[in-house]
């Protein structure tokens, strides 16, 4: 049962086959099989989730439909969730409880999804394989000795191992697509302004987006029908008209454009992954897809970029985590600046105090124009090189990751080498575009997942699914289950 | 050596919204700690600001009002540093894209018109305030009142164009008139809603660069920013005529000893790390926009100035007076809309009615007594009803107890005595009962009918016609 989509669900659930309080219960009973080994949540919202289950099983007792009616749902433990915790995996807000919703998890709540928990991520969603967590890490279901990916790792692992339907996670420079590539499952991270950013703890502030992450992109097509939309709340939502995404999954793909930027097929990439992501790329084909070579020139700055406007975002976003108000307070303080410093020396782990201090660096007076001035100018170079390759094709694609997921440990040491894991993903963030991640094989003797990055115009998210869903009625990878 | 004073002023106005700027908090004041709060002022993880239209739309008043320029797209910045009261870490305010830039307010000083340049005018946030156990709660324990914070403020920064305390003070008079005529603040700094900074420096008469500059922080009161400054520019006089360098540096006034002390010295100043925040959109102003805008701009304070010189030929004086604030304006406006002799209007309100204002401290919003109960007052002395004297009393006990002018003249019978008969024996009588005066008078001593008219006015307890009596005297002592 526990292994349902939504779109399955909602069959079972609204043709009364199956009660929310029953798929509920059963999606509980595979996190106490398997939550030990994969340790997916922060915390669970048990309780909770029964109440709304049973609320959902009357909403559909008198005959309302809505495909998220009693379907069990997680979210990442950044989006706020009032009346329980969120805690960032930061031990500054271990016990913080927001006396507010995200706007996501009004309209979820609305919709009537029954929300399981909160997941596992990197600290502040700052990193690259979830080891950032002030919780146990969480480990990936296809090789538990390995990682899930970040920072929505916990999300992507939740998902792969059935410990829900679906699940959202934030993206800011690849946190919803690497853990999907890694977890072998589907992740959208979608347009910048798409999706409301209130209530969702900020990293980055201009290249933070939530999404979903779920077994198929038929799935992700429904979530974004309920969480995407302008939010008065949200000066950055976009006030674009919010399209039926289900639409897309009727709609052919042949005919239509695959950009396939060069850039990203060059160096660093492991030639088995390499060879399952061509491998999708001639199945599309074979679909009717015609394809195109792209060049985006100004890429090999991505990295560099990302880290400057990001770290620079994030050192001042994370100010408020002073001690004053709430979150986490040093005992041992006498004053006020040494209440300041061991508050956020004790409460903060390394990588977020690394990028705090690397963002307070590009935004001082004197290097800001180096730094944060250039950063923004580059920025602006990749944002027109994905509009110029986009005026030659409907849709770009490109890997997810490098590699396939690593080891627990392999790059902790070297956080150079960590944020290379983010080298395909960055750019959609700093150019603002959609993009989704889907299962398109396995590598190695663990026979580990690998995925196909797409990414669209903006504010098309319509085109990817389309071309994603059609992928998925062609091929099995998605479907494949972890062996736990 | 001669030297001259360099002052520019910044200061901070808050802007009449109900709201505030990026939530929907009350911005009432005097409300109990931390009642006008919520996530979004409160800084709490994951919210995010929304401005608000109508505190944007007051800002583009006070640009126009001042001669600014709006800057068709200009944006939010973060100004980054920590301390209690701030509780994001930053405050969101302008830095690089202000919303007004390159505009002027005009002083007079001694009669003389002076420009004074404005740099820019920009929006931002204020931030909260401390409380300290000794005055509530605990002692040794420190708490935060978050009620001002978010609530909205324009920054108005002057060029260094003001020459003395006494520029600088009417300078800030000037700003208060025009920003309380556009209706966009009270500017009453008792609540906090109008605080300046003062930027000083010396140098040698005729020196185009200036001089090294301290600024003077939270000057509090129209008072304070005169003597903060006078003081200022007395200390840094001595110290370059010993041959010092005056040091760059921020500083305090202390009202109490009154004297400005160091706060911090420059190298301790803080890097704000200033940038775009990235919550915020750009705002973009349409031309359409501004020019609707400006459509609800009323006269200002230097127009109807000059309006009111012109049109009722009133001394430059009056018309200052009268315009130093638009309900006192609109007051003397309503009576001569009444009764058209303006210069009388405005004597009476100039004096009478301004000293018992005072008097009960009292604004001329408060005041009462209506322009037509003064209109109808100013009648009775125009139709020869009472006289000028007797109009004082009257006019007090109107304003004590609200009675209408002419109530009180027939209840105390202070009527003008208009029978002929009665004021001809009362000047025959004193006529008779002054001969050497009456004298002296026909010997050319002409001082001496004022004494003659007083008598009569004596015996006739105020009520006879100054002008009957005067006209009158002379007629009898000429057939004498
Ligand atoms: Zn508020």
């Amino acid at each position: 049962m526990h292994r349902t989509t939504i779109t399955q669900a909602r069959e079972l659930l609204h043709s009364k086959k199956l009660s929310s309080v029953q798929l509920t219960e059963a999606v509980f009973a595979r996190i106490d099989a398997v939550e030990d080994k994969v340790n997916a949540f922060a915390h669970l919202m048990r309780e909770k989730a029964m109440e709304q289950a049973r609320a959902a099983d009357e909403r559909i007792a008198k005959g309302e439909e809505h495909p998220l009616l009693g379907v069990p749902i997680a979210l990442k433990d950044l989006i706020c969730t009032q009346g329980s915790r969120t805690t960032c995996a930061s031990k500054i807000l271990d016990q913080f409880v927001a006396p507010y919703n995200a706007t996501v998890v009004n309209r979820l709540n609305a919709a009537g999804a029954v929300i399981v928990g909160k997941t596992n991520m990197d600290e502040f969603a700052m990193g690259s394989s979830n080891e950032n967590s002030s919780h146990q890490p969480a480990n990936n279901p296809w090789a538990l000795d390995r990682v899930p990916g970040g920072s929505s790792g916990g999300s992507a692992a939740a998902v792969a191992a059935h410990e829900c339907i679906a699940a959202l996670g934030s993206d800011t420079g690849g946190s919803i697509r690497q853990p999907a590539g890694f977890c072998g499952v589907t992740g959208l991270k979608p347009t910048y302004g798409r999706v409301s950013r209130f209530g969702l703890v900020a990293f980055a502030s201009s290249l933070d987006q939530i999404g979903p992450i779920t077994k198929s992109v038929a799935d992700a097509a429904t979530l974004m029908n309920v969480i995407g939309g302008k939010d008065p709340q949200d000066s950055t939502s976009a006030d674009v008209t919010l399209p039926d995404f289900t639409k897309a999954l009727h709609q052919d793909v042949k005919g239509m454009k695959l950009g396939i930027p060069k850039e990203y097929f060059t160096s660093g990439i492991q030639p088995e992954v390499e060879k399952a992501v061509q491998e999708g790329i001639r199945t599309l084909k074979s679909l009717g897809m015609e394809t195109v070579e792209v060049s985006l020139p100004h890429l090999d700055y991505a990295v560099a970029t990302y880290y400057i406007i990001a770290c620079a975002e994030a050192s001042t976003n994370l100010s408020r985590y002073d001690g004053v108000k709430y979150g986490y307070r040093s005992s041992k303080s006498d004053n006020l600046v040494n209440m300041y410093e061991n508050t956020r020396e004790e409460g903060f782990g390394e990588e977020v105090k690394r990028r705090i201090i690397l963002g307070t660096f590009v935004l001082s007076s004197g290097y800001y124009d180096a730094y944060y001035l250039k950063g923004q100018q580059v920025r602006t170079l990749i944002k027109q090189d994905f509009e110029n390759a986009l005026e030659k094709c409907d849709v770009l694609a490109a890997p997810v990751t490098p590699y396939p997921a690593f080891k627990q440990g392999e790059k902790l040491d070297d956080p150079l080498q960590m944020y290379l894991a983010d080298i395909y993903t960055i750019s959609a963030n700093l150019a603002g575009i959609p993009a989704m991640s889907i299962p398109c094989g396995f590598v190695g003797e663990e026979n580990l997942p690998v995925g196909l990055q797409l990414m669209g115009k903006h504010f098309d998210e319509s085109n990817l699914i389309a071309v994603g869903h059609k992928f998925q009625q062609t091929t099995d990878f998605h479907t494949k289950q972890a062996p736990l | 050596m001669k030297y001259e004073t360099v002052i520019g002023l910044e200061v901070h106005v808050q802007i009449n919204t109900k709201t505030k700027i990026f939530c929907s908090c009350s911005t009432e004041f005097g409300m109990p700690p931390n009642a006008n709060t919520c996530p979004i002022c409160l800084g709490m993880p994951g919210v995010l600001p929304v401005l608000n239209k109508q505190f944007l739309e007051s800002a583009m008043k006070a640009c126009l009002a001042t001669h600014c320029t709006i800057a068709p797209m200009n944006r939010f910045a973060r100004k980054n540093y920590f301390y209690p009261d701030l509780p994001k870490g930053y405050q969101i305010s302008q830095f690089e894209e202000p919303l007004g830039i390159n505009g002027y307010i005009n002083i007079n000083i001694d009669g003389t018109k002076k420009r004074i340049g404005l740099t820019r005018i920009h929006m931002e946030e204020d931030a909260g305030k401390l409380i300290h156990g000794e005055n509530l709660g605990s002692p040794g324990k420190s708490y935060v009142d978050f009620n001002r914070t978010g609530v909205p403020l324009c920054e108005v920064v002057s060029e260094p164009d003001l020459r003395s305390a006494q520029e600088a003070r009417a300078y800030l008079g000037e700003l208060k008139s025009i920003l309380q005529y556009a209706e966009v603040s009270d500017c009453n700094m008792e609540e906090g809603s109008l605080r300046c900074d003062a930027n000083i420096s010396l140098r040698p008469e005729g020196q185009k660069e200036f001089g090294t500059r301290t600024e003077l922080k939270n000057l509090n009161s129209f008072k304070f920013v005169q003597k903060a400054i006078e003081y200022e520019v007395d200390r840094q006089t001595r110290i370059l005529e010993q041959g010092d360098k005056v040091i760059q540096e921020t500083r305090l006034y202390d009202s109490d000893k009154g004297e400005t002390f160091s706060m911090r010295s420059k190298e301790e100043a803080h890097d704000y790390r200033y940038f775009p925040d990235p919550d915020l959109v750009p705002v973009v102003l349409e031309e359409a926009w501004v020019e609707e805008i400006k459509k609800t701009i009323p006269e200002l304070p230097e127009q109807k100035r000059e309006r009111f010189a012109k049109e009722y030929g009133l001394p430059e004086y009056d018309a200052g007076v009268l315009t130093s604030s638009r309900e006192l304006a609109d007051y003397f406006e309503k009576c001569t809309s009444l009764f058209a002799k303006p210069k009388i209007i405005s004597n009476w309100i100039m004096g009478d009615l301004l000293r018992e204002l005072n008097k009960s401290n009292q604004e001329i919003g408060e005041c009462p007594l209506s322009p037509e109960a003064l209109v109808n007052l100013l009648k009775l002395i125009d139709e020869g009803v009472i006289s000028g004297n007797i109009a004082k009393s009257v006019f007090e006990e109107m304003y004590q107890t609200g009675k209408e002018a002419s109530v009180i003249v027939e209840e105390k019978g202070l009527k003008q005595i208009t029978d002929d008969k009665a004021i001809d024996e009362m000047v025959e009588g004193v006529l008779q009962a002054n001969p050497s005066q009456v004298e002296e008078y026909k010997g050319g001593k002409e001082k001496v009918l004022g004494f003659l008219v007083g008598q009569v006015m004596k015996t006739s307890k105020g009520k006879a016609n100054p002008g009957a009596v005067n006209k009158l005297l002379k007629e009898k002592i000429s057939k004498m």
